[in-house]
């Protein structure tokens, strides 16, 4: 049983792992990067990152897919049925949340703080560092609903990377599989790993934010 | 050789004209007190020595060089440094954020200068202690020595006192005065407190609107200014 369910196990967190650190890598600096601008447009770029929290996991696997079908733009990358094209599609689910939330907490720190720094010698880079730092639990809550949003999705990897046994099943397509089979005590045991992992990766973070929360009374 | 001169600096928001400064000059190792009513244009006027905005117009010079707001260059923009009216504590120690200033600027050997900067303010018990959990003394108290661990040419201090008790005023106004005396720092304060003022400043001058009304030496700008509202305003009736 843990022969079958190891290969699973590690491709989810694989496919998953890697989507949160292509999100992380650049939701974060963007989100930054809004967090500090004080335009118009800002608005509008904070409305499209929302509406980007909300995207229905089957319609970005939908899109996914007809851009790496064969006769889709990116057909020629060969990744339709492959984990690249599961990795991409969770990039689009958790890169909004990343970056989103990123923004929300920089915009959660005193406003003035920019100004204060400045006037202590840091540059336009340290200030900028400074803030993201203060920002830091909601940046890290922003990874957590990314990698939750990722690794517990199943409508964008399904469609895309077509639960193939061995080279393209997770955790949540093992589940659909086994439940459209009525083996429901294996899914139920599948959705206790699934969300074991889940808490695991919560509790890591949630016991560096608290310990840093600590130190800080 | 004057270390400020302001020349014709104009600030604007939003179209609003908050500040029309004719002429200002600051002299090196002096503490220079501005005060005047809320909504003068003080603390714009510090905001634009510190280098933290750009004048709308007009020109600054620090040291014979002219400044550009945060444009300004690095190594000139850092011999000033600014304590704000609402001390903002980074959410970290009260030694970290002591050492802010100094990490920035690379420096090798913070520890023993954030150690003697919080003993300047007296703060050495609480150097571990989450700055969130300062009291409004203790975190503007903090934010001073955050200023004075850099050692400054210029220390500008907005309203550095206000809403504090008698204690924690009396304790920075003797560090002010202090690190004035002992370091030679140049200390330009602007309070809405003219006793204080009076008290701390070699020289002083009234803002009203925006407008610079009169700067003079101590002695002749509280017991003998020239310009009725200046007198009105020591007098302690109110100036608009």
């Amino acid at each position: 049983m843990i022969d079958d369910l190891l290969p699973i196990i590690l491709l989810s967190l694989r496919v998953s792992g890697t989507a949160l650190a292509i999100s992380a890598v650049i939701g974060i600096p963007l989100g930054a990067w809004l967090g500090l601008q004080r335009g118009r447009w800002q608005a509008l770029a904070a409305t499209i990152l929302y509406t980007g929290m909300g995207l229905p996991p089957v319609v970005v696997g939908l899109a996914v897919y007809l851009l790496l079908s064969r006769s889709g733009p990116l057909g020629g990358l060969g990744w339709l049925f492959t984990p690249n094209a599961m990795i991409a599609a969770q990039v689009i689910i958790s890169l909004p949340l990343v970056a989103g939330l990123t923004m929300t907490a920089e915009l959660s720190v005193d406003p003035a703080l920019r100004q204060k720094l400045t006037a202590l010698g840091a540059t336009p880079r340290q200030v900028t560092a400074t803030i993201l730092y203060e920002a830091r639990f909601g940046v890290v809550v922003g990874l957590i609903a990314g990698f939750g949003a990722a690794i517990s999705e199943v409508g964008a990897v399904m469609l895309v990377g077509g639960n193939i046994e061995g080279q393209t099943r997770v955790l949540t397509t093992a589940i659909v599989l086994l439940t459209r089979q009525g083996l429901f005590e294996a899914a139920l045991i599948l959705g206790a790993i699934l969300l074991a992992l889940t808490f695991v990766a919560n509790l890591i973070v949630a016991r560096w934010q608290w310990g840093d929360v600590m130190s800080e009374t | 050789m004057s270390l400020y001169t302001l020349e014709s600096v104009v600030q604007e928001y939003g179209g609003r004209r908050v500040l029309e400064i004719e002429r200002f000059t600051v002299e090196p190792r002096e503490i220079l007190g501005i005060v005047g009513p809320s909504g003068a244009g003080k603390s714009t006027l510090l905001r634009l020595m510190a280098f933290v905005e750009p004048a709308t117009g007009g020109e600054i010079s620090f040291g014979g060089e002219a400044a550009r707001g945060p444009e300004t260059p690095l190594e000139l923009r850092r011999r000033v440094t600014m304590v704000f009216q609402r001390p903002v504590l980074l959410h970290r120690s009260v030694a970290e954020n002591v050492a802010f200033g100094l990490r920035v600027r690379g420096e090798a050997d913070a520890r023993r200068k954030v150690d003697a900067a919080l003993a300047q303010v007296g703060l050495t018990e609480l150097a571990g202690k989450g700055a969130a959990k300062l009291s409004g003394g203790e975190a503007q108290r903090a934010a001073l020595a955050r200023a004075l661990v850099l050692d400054p040419d210029v220390l500008l201090l907005d309203e550095p006192t206000a809403n504090l008790d008698p204690y924690n005023v009396g304790l920075i106004e003797a560090i002010v005065r202090e690190q004035n005396a002992a370091r030679g720092t140049t200390v330009v304060l602007v309070t809405h407190n003219v006793f204080q003022a009076k008290r701390l400043a070699t020289r002083a001058g009234l803002l009203l609107g925006g407008r610079l009304v009169e700067l003079a030496p101590n002695d002749e700008f509280f017991e003998s200014p020239k310009d009725q509202r200046t007198a009105a305003f020591v007098r302690g009736e109110m100036v608009y």
